[in-house]
């Protein structure tokens, strides 16, 4: 299957052709996106972190920054740092610049404060805007394509049907050549025995079972019960009783394709070895979801029972809900009713074709409804504290 | 009329109702193994789980075939499962 992109130096393809400006710590954050206000075909991804970070927890950042900068679906990057922030500018640069994209840093305190970081990166930005604009799509196969899976605002319907579909569609991505990514491990709690089984070799189902581990780990430390937090309030309400019963829906998302590899957060997906990937994120969609595209991901199929208006800076997402009366409910950002197959109108399979389909539209430029309306949400998963 | 409630696995002490039920109301099943029509106990949302027969409190309650957790009370067949009389195995950082 031919899709049409955005070829980058480094011979992956793009389906979207943004400059990212990218904020190096929480006091960049404004600057940044206010230069991306003057400049059309920008966009920023504002953050809380990059100061008085340490260890790992900064490197899981500085990972992070790195990997959205090299996302295929970014054409071109600024960097803007203030100047003393812990995550180094520089650093970014040189991670993100071993794409061949173009890359270029300003540093608020060097230039005079915010109007001059404004004027400065405002000029780099449009002049970069300017040079993507005459960048025209080309013929590429869907096997370059990498899917991130998401879930939220899960109930019951998404194990019985939105899920499955999904997995119907992610395993034919993959018999196509193409890459996927299953992630919230807090969602794999309870299910992991079955994923496991299903894992390519021991070494990779022992690394699916520690990440499982070390989660429930984190929250039995807590010193509370992890159902005050996961499934969260909705997912209850809608009929989730356990994070068991949520992670055996969960996990339906990803097929039955066997598992190749165990990704650390944030971590790059391997280009020369395509199949299906687990990702150690949280629970929590925005931060997941940010994971994957700095893993490479171009585009990301999320399910939903409750409703949600999610969607990325630099990444198409592709609403899917198994509950038609949410989908009736939120027309605005929904865009496909799997609900049919829990009314007897649809099948699994025949769903699965239809996510499929709208996954080559959307990749040849069709706007998701998320898209069409602005929806940027972003975060980045923090494993240790502020000092 | 047709099935309203959904056994995802053989081995199921559950199923999920794909229409909203009251008190007293007819839940339909049918799957390999069983075809049943009994009335649920009490109103029922839609998309929550029934209970497809008596479990004691402290047996396992199955979905998907799987452990989902473990009744905290005895449940009746017909009765609502959900977080007042199912807790979770996992995750327990008030039981250290």
């Amino acid at each position: 299957m031919v899709l049409k992109g955005y070829k980058r130096e480094n011979g992956t393809y793009g389906i979207r052709n943004h400059v990212a400006i990218i904020p190096a710590s929480v006091c960049a954050s404004e600057t940044a996106v206010r230069i991306s206000n003057l400049v059309p075909g920008s966009v920023a991804l504002p953050h809380q972190h990059g100061c008085c970070q340490i260890g790992d927890d900064l490197k899981l950042t500085i990972d992070t920054l790195i990997g959205l900068g090299k996302n295929p679906n970014v054409g071109a990057v600024l960097v803007v740092g203030l100047g003393c922030e812990g995550v180094p500018p520089k650093e970014l640069v040189e991670g993100i610049s071993e794409t061949g994209k173009r890359v270029e840093k300003i540093i608020i305190q060097d230039l005079g404060g915010t109007l001059g970081a404004i004027r400065e990166g405002g000029r780099i930005a449009s002049e970069m805007a300017r040079e993507l604009s005459q960048q025209e799509r080309v013929e590429f196969d869907i096997g370059e394509l990498t899917l991130a899976i998401e879930c939220g605002g899960s109930d019951p319907t998404s194990g019985i049907a939105s899920n499955p579909a999904v997995g119907y569609a992610s395993d034919l991505l993959i018999k196509n050549g193409g890459s996927s990514i299953l992630s919230e491990t807090t969602e794999l709690i309870g299910a992991e025995h079955i994923l496991a089984q299903r894992c390519i070799n021991e070494e990779v189902a022992q690394k699916l079972f520690k990440i499982v581990q070390d989660t429930e780990d984190r929250a039995i430390a807590m010193g509370t019960d992890l159902r005050s937090g996961q499934p969260t309030p909705g997912n209850k309400e809608g009929g989730l009783t356990t994070i068991e019963e949520k992670s055996l829906g969960c996990i339906y998302k990803a097929g039955l394709s066997p598992v190749i590899g165990v990704l650390g957060y944030a971590e790059q997906v391997n280009e020369g070895n395509k199949g299906l990937y687990v990702m150690d994120t949280p629970g929590q969609d925005i931060d997941s979801i940010t994971g994957m595209l700095a893993g490479g991901a171009q585009i990301v199929v999320f399910t939903t029972g409750r409703g949600t208006p999610t969607g990325s800076p630099i990444a198409p997402v592709i609403k899917v809900t198994g509950n038609s009366s949410t989908f009736h409910k939120m027309q605005d950002n929904i865009d496909i009713n799997a609900g049919r197959i829990i009314d007897g109108e649809a099948s699994i399979q025949e769903v699965g074709q239809e996510i499929l389909n709208e996954m080559i539209k959307v990749s040849n430029g069709k706007y998701t409804k998320a898209e069409s309306l602005g929806h940027k949400e972003f975060g980045i998963y923090r494993i240790g504290t502020t000092f | 009329m047709h099935n309203n409630g959904i056994i995802a696995h053989s081995k199921d002490n559950v199923c999920t109702i794909v229409q909203e039920l009251k008190a007293k109301d007819t839940i339909m099943i049918k799957d390999a193994n069983r075809e049943e029509n009994f009335h649920v106990i009490q109103d029922i949302p839609c998309f929550h789980k029934v209970a497809l027969v008596d479990i004691a409190k402290g047996k396992e309650v199955f979905k998907y075939g799987e452990v989902i957790g473990v009744a905290s009370g005895d449940i009746k067949k017909g009765e609502h499962v959900h977080v007042h009389n199912v807790e979770s195995t996992r995750g327990r950082g008030d039981r250290k």
